[in-house]
């Protein structure tokens, strides 16, 4: 599984849904494959045993989807129903469908989830981890810090939270709203451990995570520096594409400018 | 009915080693004896209880029962989001163990006053919602309802001495227990003030002549329906009786089984019709003050008759 097919996959399905939501799932396309490729242990989507992935930003399920199609968890019949009507696969992610471990969509609900996933593997004497996918923007959520303070307290050094660090949230930018600077000197002082890693370089990323120390110690924070967007020049940054579906013409320019990324890490 | 409530637990813990207790940082005297015996089953989550409600999703999903511990009014409405995109959502088994129902934290005030629980939490399908009259029956109801696949509110009073006179510990859910036979009018009542409508029921079966039956409901959700039905469809006039808001809680469900029904019956609810700001005092006075008292049903009652 590359990035690039997630990417792929994302733009055809957004341009024939004519949905928007693309930045965002651009943002977390190499996140996504360095996960299902390398990280998760999950060989089954009811195995009781799989690691956990709660994807806290549900706006960017389209990845998500992508990646499931791509392990072959659901059919190309079923990734065409996207955002049709009765379909399962809506803008946020159901659990109801094989796969998808819990429901999302209001932010700032995953990490506290993530904890308890956690903490119930522990109690079970399980080696099952738990991968929480957030934003930046959701960090505003006070209920994040809760979370943060109790994953340190009880040493969950099976869950790890990766933040998916664009700068960007739904109505402007991050550092004009509530800006997360020293967001490293913040998780630590939280009692996380922290990494910085780029969100788009698929090997630095598997390299940081094949590594953490899964069995004890503190819970894990990947900061993960992207760009909303990623990979569609004119895209990349832009509020707007938070929003918007594409035209016919900006979705030809889209496919071929993803399709180039093929092979890259 | 919490320390019954709390020791039954305790109880069952010890064979179903499913079972979780979590606290938002209250308890104290309450769960010691649970957090002695299962330490590894205990968790103060610190006074977060976004956080508790969204650890026991991820907790249930991953096969146990999680019984989060608070004052019903911080437990249901903080984390209100939580539980309802968490284990309503998931459908999965949580209870959420409010303490304190109406009025019980007399002087500490409206931030403590549980007035809304029942209708927040009823409109939320797929949520079972319970509340004891009193300590033997919020045990028959642990024992009964805390294995069901689905999440749970349970509205458990502070109180650990009133007795509703003729209930005897029975619980089933989606029943009405009927604790005193009548023909002329029914009394409907939940929770904690049950016993002042039993009382309400002696006085005015007594001294008034009005033969007064009481039916303590202690399901909310899913509503009891058929039971209620058949109750009210032997009655032309019904009072409800609740430490809730008038809106929302057991009048509200009343009403909409009458009007749903079509049923002939004229319906008085008793509750708390103005948010209780500014002067607070004891339970009692509070209960005075909102006319949920015996002598206040008793009024409405001969209103009503005349």
């Amino acid at each position: 599984m590359e990035a690039y097919q997630i990417r792929e996959i994302i733009l055809q399905q957004s341009k024939r849904a004519n949905v928007g939501h693309i930045g965002s799932a651009l943002s977390i396309a190499d996140i996504i494959a360095v996960l299902y490729q390398d990280i998760l242990r999950n060989t089954k989507p009811d195995d009781a045993e799989r690691d956990r992935l709660i994807l806290s930003k549900g706006h960017a399920a389209l990845a998500l989807y992508a990646a499931l199609f791509l392990k072959g968890w659901i059919s190309e019949k079923e990734l065409n129903t996207f955002c049709q009507d009765g379909s399962l696969l809506g803008v946020h992610p159901e659990s109801v469908l094989p796969g998808i471990d819990f429901s999302t969509g209001s932010l700032g609900l995953g990490l506290s989830i993530g904890a308890g996933a956690a903490l119930a593997a522990r109690l079970q004497d399980s080696l099952r981890r738990v991968f929480v996918v957030m934003s930046d923007g959701e960090c505003n959520e006070g209920s994040v810090w809760e979370t943060a303070m109790f994953a340190s307290q009880h040493c969950l050094a099976n869950l790890v939270a990766i933040i998916d660090f664009n700068g960007q949230q739904a109505f402007g930018y991050t550092k004009d709203i509530l800006s997360q600077h020293a967001v490293v000197e913040r998780w630590q002082a939280f009692g996380w451990d922290v990494h910085e890693v780029d969100g788009h370089n698929t090997r630095q990323m598997v390299d940081v995570l094949q590594n953490l120390d899964w069995k004890k110690g503190l819970p894990h924070l990947i900061i993960a520096h992207t760009i909303f967007g990623k990979g569609v020049s004119y895209m990349e940054n832009r509020i707007k594409w938070h929003y918007f579906p594409m035209s016919d013409e900006e979705y030809t320019q889209a496919l071929r400018e993803v399709r180039k990324l093929e092979g890259k890490v | 009915m919490r320390r019954a409530f709390v020791a039954a637990l305790t109880t069952l813990a010890e064979t179903d080693d499913r079972i979780l207790l979590l606290t938002a940082d209250l308890g104290f005297s309450v769960l010691e004896s649970f957090a002695e015996k299962f330490p590894d089953r205990f968790f103060n989550v610190g006074v977060a209880e976004q956080n508790m409600v969204g650890l026991a999703t991820g907790f249930a999903e991953a096969g146990y029962i999680p019984f989060l511990y608070s004052i019903a009014t911080f437990l249901t409405l903080r984390p209100y989001e939580q539980f309802r995109n968490g284990a309503i959502y998931h459908r999965l088994p949580v209870r959420l163990v409010g303490i304190g129902g109406g009025f019980e934290y007399g002087h500490d005030g409206i931030t403590h006053f549980a007035l809304e629980d029942f209708g927040i939490m009823r409109v939320q399908p797929g949520v079972t919602v319970l509340a004891p009259a009193d300590p033997a029956q919020a045990v028959t109801m642990l024992r009964k309802t805390y294995q069901l696949h689905a999440p749970i509110y349970y509205r458990i009073g502070k109180d650990d001495n009133t007795i509703v006179p003729g209930l005897n510990g029975q619980f089933s859910l989606g029943t009405v227990d009927l604790v005193r036979e009548g023909h002329d009018l029914l009394i409907l009542s939940v929770g904690n003030v049950s016993s002042e409508a039993v009382a309400a029921a002696d006085i005015l079966s007594g001294e008034m002549h009005t033969s007064t039956a009481v039916g303590v409901v202690a399901t909310l959700n899913p509503a009891p329906v058929d039971a209620l039905e058949s109750l009210l469809h032997r009655f032309s006039q019904v009072v409800t009786l609740e430490s809730h808001y008038r809106n929302g809680g057991l009048g509200s469900l009343v009403a909409e089984v009458i009007a749903d029904g079509g049923i002939p019956c004229r319906l008085k609810r008793l509750g708390v019709d103005t948010m209780p700001a500014g002067r607070t005092g004891s339970e009692t006075f509070m209960n005075t003050t909102h006319g949920l008292t015996r002598q206040a049903i008793v009024q409405t009652v001969l209103q009503m008759m005349r």
